[in-house]
């Protein structure tokens, strides 16, 4: 291993960075898929490995993602919340691979909430 | 590799013994059954959490903790929790006071009301990987003094920050560096005591587990500003785990250029070695470690000379607690303003202690100077378990003294405490109730520093077996009149005519449990009763024929057989039998069984 210079600090951060957002609980955004039982027989796993996924190849740091229990709308499954900091929490659900894809890229990040595939935005209530 | 979850294992000394490894093969396994081992990784920590509550683990962002853990509980931690998100309560940490378990980290008041600078990283990385130490914020401090201070800055700096020794002194740091830098022998030396001694005291070795970088990194700050060139660890060879891990974080540096020749680039030399000590109490004390290290008997010598002065192989030689440096990184990256800021007006800073005896939440804590023993005990330490009464709180370990009830409103301060009679010490700090016996208790630490003295004073040596006697003669209520004079007349001797601080602070658990339980002497001495019904010599078993229902249960258990009686009639105790062991009085159902 070559020596570092007081620069290589910051480099060598970069590159732990996801792994201490995660165990620091700061990050920008918190994606949770919704884990039930159900959320799993409706195809959840896939919609973490989509999650996984975007997050490697674009190689993003400051998101944490997560699982959660059911949220008691198994008809409405595979969901998730989408947490971004100092905005309320946004349910999505029906999702595929592809829906994923879209939320990520609008509300996680550009911060445009995907109204059409949202639950009631903002309420955590069913409407 | 990008994981969605980390579960942070305690894998410190006791947390090991307990069976931290085998949780880790489990966890592995379970992990691999779902698939989940690209999503979920598992980090080896040390010292995260409660330490008599091991195994323990943190599963994070969730930021959920978990206590007690067996195997078996493995396959349904991972597929509720890490596969499905749903957290199992029935492995929390459970409240003593509510009795409801408690899920976040967070909201357990054992955490939140704890202020973290020496331990920083407790538990939050992996002390194997010094990638993860630099994410935190590591080495900037390094960096810092090395492009934009001067040695001088530095001391000035540590001057400011207000910070004290922790190895029990309290002897203000910068001051220590600057008579150091200032002394013309060459080369200097960099010695962190990592000794430990205090008998039940932990917080060295869990600093050193949990985060060895930090005291690399402070030792590496403290040698700029003294201007040495090679550092000693002195560690005690029974801390094997903690010696493994900063051997290997020394290595990482060393690749890194931490450590060696033109550290960071600079033209800064500086390396250390550690130096595994036998581990007396008497080799803590900065002279005798000293002659340890360079091969002699590890015997103090009269100061002045300090080692300052005249330290290691006649030169001037810095000493530091373990703590003490591992809060350097944090001082420089923050400002001396900041740490100056916590605390009390003469004690800055944290302090961190090993809270142990009769407290629920035993363990490791770091908390601000200034709070009181009260919250200490109560807030974070949960309580005394079974509903029973506090009686008093010993700091400062074998050279400390007793605290009573009356005194818990006191602060943490290093000057509050000593008026009190007792010591901050390097942060043991023992818990008793009303079952424990205060003179017992004198007559354990003055056998602990009876044993560890070194010999070379005859009011130590002498002054410490005659103190043991009397205090074993009243513990078996052949104490006379007199007696408690006369302890305080000794111990006033021995403090005063000892060379180093073993002999001079061993009378104090003595004298403060005189001053502040001075009727449990006199009960012995007089009534020749032990109040707290713990002296075996001064008590009696007998069997309330009331209360007793002739269940047969003591009997059988009873090992001298002394117990007698037919079944389903009460039972006696024949008194030339029975040995005081107790068995009886646990296994009575009925409360039948009298203690006196
Ligand atoms: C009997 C005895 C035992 C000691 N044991 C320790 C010890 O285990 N660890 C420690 O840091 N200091 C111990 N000390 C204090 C050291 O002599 C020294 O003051 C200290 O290491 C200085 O570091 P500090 O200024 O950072 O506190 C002991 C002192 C005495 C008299
Ligand atoms: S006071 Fe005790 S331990 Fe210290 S030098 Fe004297 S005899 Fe040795
Ligand atoms: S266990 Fe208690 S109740 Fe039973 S015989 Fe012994 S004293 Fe009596
Ligand atoms: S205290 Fe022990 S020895 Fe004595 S009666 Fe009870 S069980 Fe037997
Ligand atoms: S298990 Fe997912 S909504 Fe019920
Ligand atoms: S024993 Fe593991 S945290 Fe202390």
């Amino acid at each position: 291993m070559p020596k570092i210079t007081p620069e290589d600090l910051a480099k060598i951060t970069e590159r732990v960075k996801r792994t201490m957002i995660l165990r620091e609980g700061t990050g920008r955004a918190k994606i949770r898929v919704h884990m039930g039982t159900c959320g799993i027989a409706a195809g959840a796993r896939s919609i973490m490995s989509t999650l996984m996924e975007e997050i490697e190849s674009r190689n993003i740091k400051d998101i944490i993602l997560t699982t959660s229990s059911c949220a008691g709308l198994c008809s409405r499954e595979p969901m998730i919340t989408v947490e971004v900091q100092n905005q309320p929490p946004v349910k999505y659900v029906d999702l595929t691979p592809e829906k994923t894809k879209i939320i990520f890229d609008k509300h996680i990040l550009a911060g445009e909430i995907v109204k059409e595939y949202a639950l009631a935005f903002g309420s955590e209530r069913v409407p | 590799m990008a994981y969605r979850c980390n579960v942070l294992l305690c894998t410190c000394t006791m947390c090991v013994s307990v069976g931290a490894l085998k949780i880790r093969n489990k966890l592995e396994e379970e992990i691999k059954k779902y698939n989940l081992e690209d999503e979920v990784q598992i980090i080896l920590t040390g010292s995260s959490w409660l330490c008599t509550k091991g195994p323990t683990l943190i599963v994070q962002p969730d930021d959920v903790v978990y206590q007690f853990l067996k195997e078996k509980d493995i396959p349904n931690l991972v597929e509720e929790h890490l596969l499905k998100g749903r957290p199992v309560p029935s492995l929390m940490y459970i409240d003593p006071e509510e009795l409801n378990p408690i899920e976040k980290l967070q909201d357990i008041p054992f955490y939140h009301d704890q202020r973290l600078i020496a331990l920083w990283n407790r538990g939050i990385i992996d002390p194997d990987e010094i990638d993860e130490y630099i994410a935190r914020d590591g080495y900037k401090a390094l960096a810092k003094v090395l492009q934009d201070m001067t040695p001088e800055d530095v001391i000035q700096e540590i001057k400011d920050s207000g910070l004290r020794g922790r190895g029990g002194g309290g002897f203000p740091t910068g001051m220590k560096w600057e008579f150091c830098r200032k002394n013309p022998g060459s080369p200097k030396y960099l010695i962190c005591n990592a000794d430990e001694g205090d008998p039940g005291a932990f917080m060295d070795r869990s600093i050193i587990e949990a985060d060895p970088h930090s005291l690399i990194e402070g030792m590496l700050v403290a040698a700029y500003a003294i201007g040495a060139e090679k550092g000693y660890i002195y560690v005690r060879s029974e801390y094997p785990l903690a010696i493994k891990r900063l051997d290997g974080a020394i290595i990482k540096a060393r690749e890194y250029g931490l450590l060696g020749k033109g550290v960071f680039g600079s033209d800064f030399n500086f390396d250390m070695e550690i130096f595994r000590g036998a581990g007396a109490f008497v080799c803590g004390e900065e002279t005798s470690l000293i002659h340890s290290i360079e091969g002699e008997p590890a015997e103090p010598r009269q100061r002045p000379p300090f080692p300052v002065e005249r330290g290691l192989w006649e030169n001037p030689t810095n000493i530091n607690n373990v703590e003490t440096l591992s809060c350097l990184p944090r001082i420089i990256n923050f400002g001396a303003k900041w740490f100056a800021g916590i605390g009390t007006e003469k004690s800055k800073g944290t302090k961190v202690f090993s809270l142990a005896g009769k407290i629920n939440n035993a363990g490791l804590v770091e908390v601000p100077m200034g709070i009181t023993l009260r919250e200490m005990v109560f807030k974070i330490g949960g309580g005394i378990p079974n509903r029973k009464k506090f009686k008093a709180v010993q700091t400062g370990g074998p050279s400390g003294g007793v605290i009573p009830e009356s005194m818990l409103d006191l602060p943490i301060d290093y000057e509050r405490i000593q008026e009190a009679g007792a010591i901050m010490g390097s942060g043991g700090m023992i818990v008793m109730d009303e079952d424990d016996c205060m003179v017992d208790v004198a007559r354990y630490f003055i056998e602990f520093t009876r044993d560890e003295s070194c010999g070379k004073c005859s009011s130590c040596r002498e002054g410490l077996d005659a103190m043991y006697e009397i205090l074993t003669n009243i513990c078996k209520g052949k104490g006379k009149e007199g007696d408690i004079e006369f302890l305080e007349e000794l111990g006033e001797a021995i403090i005063n005519a000892s060379m180093c601080g073993l002999g001079k602070s061993a009378p104090n658990p003595v004298l403060t449990s005189i001053r502040h339980f001075k009727d449990e002497y006199i009960a012995h001495i007089r009534d020749k009763i032990c109040p707290a019904k713990s002296c075996v010599e001064l008590i009696e078993y007998s069997i309330d024929q009331e209360k007793c229902t002739g269940c047969f249960i003591c009997n059988v258990n009873c090992p001298t057989n002394a117990i007698i009686g037919e079944k389903k009639k009460p039972q006696t105790i024949d008194k030339s039998k029975c040995i005081k062991c107790s068995v009886c009085k646990e296994v009575c159902r009925f409360d039948a069984i009298k203690v006196e």
